[in-house]
């Protein structure tokens, strides 16, 4: 970045590293929920088969886990955003 | 036993209550009561649970039943882009408050340059994608209505009420028509959120939740006996292991994905209907969680429903039915409410949404075409609009109710779905690209469109009503006209891919493809690149682009139009509000260019941005993108080069500038070093005489005896000198006037030949004639109409000139005439030694003489002839090439009166 400071106080830079959290996390879910498509298939692995309730398990636990993430960055951040954010709210109209 | 005629009073009763809560918050808003409740993120987040329909409530586990856990995909791609809202959702709901966008086909015409065109397009292909789908949640709420009147479950006093499918159909159709023509159409201006929807909306998810956690909650707990036990009636069931395809699974997810996006009821709700950017953050976590719940249950319902159920039962209805066959009522009737919340509440938004895009883009368009006068006429243009919206309403609902007549609501939930979620994805690429890439152009989006959707029609939709229904077997087998490579399952003779992933992939890849090739080399229009600008960097500036030069636009037409959109109040308000802003208060305001800008975005927020461009474009007349306006938009590097060539050009000017002063200097000086030059030889020539005059004059008078002789001798001299002082004095006179452009010529008509007679004959009057002189008359006899003694004066100088400097033996000159091109030209030519070159350059100088030159000139004969030529409009000049001195004399056209009778012509004036 040609312009704004090498250094930043602790707290922006910790922000900042949210944010960078907040743009990964989708990255994140679309890796661990794309993982089944390594699982073997009944008809080419009859015997290796994943179970049901494993496949349920893992989705709805990586569902569990984002949302999880997703909340907490939420409760650090929303400050900082929503300070961003407020001064658009004086739409003109 | 619930009977169908207490159902069928549960449900109005829910309609009705439906009917109130839209009514409260509706009177709400407009008193400004309960803002707290309206506009929370809740609510927010609620309403973006429209997702989820009957295909969600019913399909899902019929989905599920079928395909095991395939159908979390619909719910995983929407979860992600939730989670990932930082990406994508941010810059929409910016762009959908910045730019006043009333829909996705709003957004992607207004995207690219408010064309009218790629609104018609985006909302032709919107309603052809979404109709099948309102016609599945028609479809799903009969199926659950024929659940309830099956013959077992109707108690005795239901025996008169035949069930009839269609009429069903139709009562819910008008239902939802009502309901969306009281809460959808009241307002004109879409951004104004429809508060009584949103309320309703959210009402109805968290009914649809609650019913379907409960029948969730009643099968593990009450049927399976627990968690434990569930998860093991789940892998011992037919669903019992992971089998789904990692082709299936990856599209789905990306479908579902693209369609969260792209679908126009999810527009509706999440871009138009957003009241803070803040609750997209809370959303971003809290509909995931909406989602997560929505399919938990699915899976277990469909495992026990398959073990309870006969063979045989719809699994699309299990969420119904088993609850039923267990007796529980309660359970049922709240399911049934549940299903009944999903497909209206779709519908609803879905309808409001399409009936927007169908007015604002198809139906005013073709108004205010066919209005004489354009936008300018007197009438209120809001009844047009609003009855527009309540037509295209109809329209809509009419539309779904005659797909669901003609499907003969046949064919599984989730196939209809998934249908139309590929229909709507097409919109991603043009959406995605005009929200990213500052090159998309108008002409890549409408070629992307047409080919992405042309494909969907062709590999999925036509081939989804079964063989010989549209496509013939032939065109499956062998392909569209015989050709192999277009076969609807198999394109390009690719076989054996899954027919959704194949239709999914070959759609999405070949719009993307078109989209960015056609962008690549097209170039777009200013307002096009403008709008691309303000797009691409919605986050960065909230600048607003300049299009209007306002400077013709009349504040009253203006206001006339705006009141008849706007209606009376809201207009003057407005107009008020920026009259106020301008310090011009009790006044129209001033139409500038930022005050036009401003009434765009408010019309265009009621009738959309292509149609609110046309008609503010019909008062003031055009838009005008200013080189200025180009220039803004422009990124740094472009600045930076306008810039320097700015000052590229400016210090061109200067080094201009510095160079003219330095000729302007040197011509000063020249001048200086010439008048030096001549007083020096003016002093000098005087002096010469006077000396000799003097001295001749002191001998005469000092002098006591001289012979008389002498005395004559002297005598003579000093007259001789005085004469040659009297000729130089006479010379400079004659050359101060003519410098000064004092003289007055006096025209006469003369033929050549006679005037060259006689300059000859004068100058050689004298002289001891050794000089021959020969001249050539010219062919035809030229009449000349110019100052004849001037001209004669020159002349006589030439030939004199040829008479003192031609040193040859036998001296001779030629005089030769002809007509050249503008006029005519006299050459004399002399047969002695010539000049060199650098006298040729001196040789018009003044008191230049010619080294050696015997004869008592003063060196001002030429320079003379040469004011001379210049007076009459001619010039003279020496005619280099030849073996003695020559010169030549030019006289313009205009100096020739007529070329003799032989020509026959005349010379052209």
């Amino acid at each position: 970045m040609p312009d704004g400071p090498v250094f930043l106080e602790r707290r922006s830079y910790r922000m900042r590293r949210l944010m960078d959290a907040i743009r990964l996390l989708p990255f994140l879910g679309l890796v661990l929920w794309m993982v089944p498509l390594v699982w073997p298939l009944p008809e080419t692995t009859p015997t290796g088969a994943i179970a049901m309730s494993t496949a349920l398990k893992y989705i709805f636990g990586i569902w569990i886990l984002l949302i999880t993430l997703c909340w907490l960055l939420w409760r650090r951040t929303r400050i900082n955003v929503g300070d961003k954010v407020a001064p658009k709210q004086g739409d003109p109209d | 036993m619930v009977g169908l005629n207490q159902l069928l009073f549960v449900c109005l009763t829910y309609v009705v209550f439906l009917f109130g809560i839209a009514f409260l918050a509706e009177r709400a808003a407009v008193q400004g009561r309960g803002a707290a409740i309206l506009r929370s993120p809740l609510v927010y987040t609620l309403s973006l649970s429209i997702y989820c329909t009957a295909w969600t409530f019913y399909g899902a586990v019929g989905y599920a039943a079928r395909s095991g856990l395939e159908y979390l995909t619909i719910y995983l791609g929407p979860s992600l882009v939730m989670i990932g809202w930082w990406w994508i959702l941010r810059r929409l709901v910016s762009i959908g408050r910045s730019q006043r966008v009333t829909s996705i086909a709003d957004l992607i015409s207004s995207r690219y340059g408010k064309s009218n065109m790629l609104a018609i397009i985006v909302t032709l292909m919107a309603v052809i994608g979404v109709t099948p789908y309102i016609a599945l949640q028609l479809q799903s709420v009969v199926l659950s209505l024929s659940i309830f009147a099956t013959p077992e479950t109707m108690g005795p006093d239901d025996t008169g009420a035949a069930f009839s499918a269609t009429q069903a159909a139709f009562w819910v159709a008008t239902g939802l028509a009502l309901f969306t023509l009281l809460f959808g159409t009241r307002n004109l201006n879409v951004n104004e959120r429809h508060h009584g929807i949103v309320i309703a909306v959210a009402v109805e998810a968290v009914v649809k939740l609650v019913a379907l956690m409960a029948v969730g909650i009643f099968v593990v707990w009450g049927l399976a006996g627990g968690v434990a036990e569930t998860f093991a009636r789940i892998d011992a069931s037919k669903i019992g292991a992971w089998e789904v395809q990692g082709s299936r699974w990856a599209t789905l997810t990306v479908l579902s994905a693209a369609a969260f996006l792209c679908l126009p009821r999810m527009f509706q709700v999440m871009v138009v209907e957003n009241d803070d950017e803040r609750y997209l953050q809370i959303a971003s976590w809290a509909f995931p969680t909406y989602l997560m719940l929505m399919s938990l249950f699915v899976v277990p319902i469909a495992v026990v429903g398959l073990d309870l159920l006969p063979a045989g039962s719809n699994p699309d209805l299990f969420v119904l039915s088993l609850p039923l066959s267990q007796n529980q009522n309660g359970l049922a009737m709240l399911s049934f409410l549940g299903g009944f919340s999903s497909a209206t509440s779709m519908v609803i938004v879905a309808t409001l949404a399409l009936s927007t895009m169908v007015s604002n883009h198809i139906v005013m368009p073709i108004w205010l075409a066919a209005q004489p006068k354009g936008a300018t006429q007197s009438g209120d243009v809001r009844h047009v609009v609003i009855l527009a919206r309540r037509m295209s309403v109809l329209f809509i609902i009419a539309l779904g109710f005659l797909y669901y007549r003609a499907s003969g609501g046949s064919g599984a939930l989730a196939a209809i779905g998934t249908i139309s979620f590929g229909g709507v994805a097409q919109f991603l690429p043009a959406m995605l690209g005009g929200l990213f890439w500052r090159g998309a152009t108008r002409n890549g989006a409408l070629c992307g469109l047409a080919i992405g959707f042309a494909l969907w029609m062709f590999t999925m939709l036509l081939p989804s009503f079964g063989v010989d229904a549209v496509l013939s077997k032939d065109t499956f087998d062998k392909g569209l006209m015989g050709l192999a490579w277009l076969r609807p399952q198999a394109m390009f003779g690719i076989e054996g891919i899954d027919p959704t992933v194949h239709a999914v992939f070959w759609s999405l890849s070949l719009n993307l493809l078109a989209f960015t090739l056609v962008s690549i080399f097209t170039f777009p229009e200013p307002i096009e690149r403008l709008q691309g600008a303000q797009f691409v960097n919605v986050l960065d500036h909230s600048g607003t682009s300049r299009v209007w030069n306002a400077s013709v636009a009349g504040s009253e037409d203006l206001m006339i139009m705006t009141q008849r959109i706007l209606g009376a109040a809201d207009a003057q308000m407005f107009f008020a509000g920026e009259a106020r802003r301008q310090g011009l208060e009790g006044h129209l305001p001033e139409p500038t260019p930022d005050f036009i800008q401003a009434l765009e975005r408010e019309l265009a927020a009621a009738v959309g941005a292509a149609t609110a461009h046309a008609m503010v474009s019909q008062i003031v007349g055009g838009t005008s993108v200013s080189v200025q306006d180009l220039l803004a938009v422009a990124d740094e590097s472009a600045q930076m080069l306008e810039y320097s060539s700015q000052l590229e050009q400016k210090s061109q000017q200067l080094s201009e500038t510095a160079g003219q002063l330095r000729t302007a200097n040197e011509k000063l000086t020249q001048l200086s070093l010439q008048k030096d030059a001549f007083l020096s030889q003016i002093s000098h020539e005087l002096r010469t005489p006077m000396t000799s005059i003097r001295s001749f004059s002191e001998i005469l008078r000092d002098a006591g005896s001289l012979s008389p002789e002498d005395k004559t001798r002297y005598a003579s001299i000093i007259h001789s000198e005085t004469i040659r002082l009297t000729r130089l004095l006479d010379d400079l006179l004659d050359l101060a006037v003519l410098e000064n452009g004092q003289v007055s010529l006096h025209l006469a008509q003369n033929p050549l030949q006679e005037v060259l007679e006689r300059a000859v004959t004068t100058a050689l009057a004298g002289s001891d004639g050794q000089l021959s002189v020969e001249i050539m008359s010219s062919d035809p006899p030229v009449t000349l109409n110019t100052d004849l003694d001037r001209l004669v004066q020159v002349f006589i100088n030439l030939v004199r000139n040829a008479q003192k400097y031609c040193l040859s033996e036998h001296p001779a000159l030629r005089i030769t005439t002809h007509l050249v091109e503008g006029g005519l030209a006299i050459d004399f030519i002399d047969n002695g030694e010539g000049l060199s070159r650098d006298e040729q350059v001196v040789i018009f100088e003044k008191f230049y003489r010619a080294p050696g030159a015997q004869g008592d000139g003063a060196g001002l004969g030429l320079a003379i002839c040469h004011e001379i030529m210049t007076r009459l409009g001619g010039r003279i000049s020496y005619l280099a090439g030849h073996d003695g001195a020559a010169f030549r004399v030019f006289l313009p056209s205009d100096a020739l009166a007529v070329v003799g009778e032989t020509g026959g012509n005349l010379v052209s004036t």
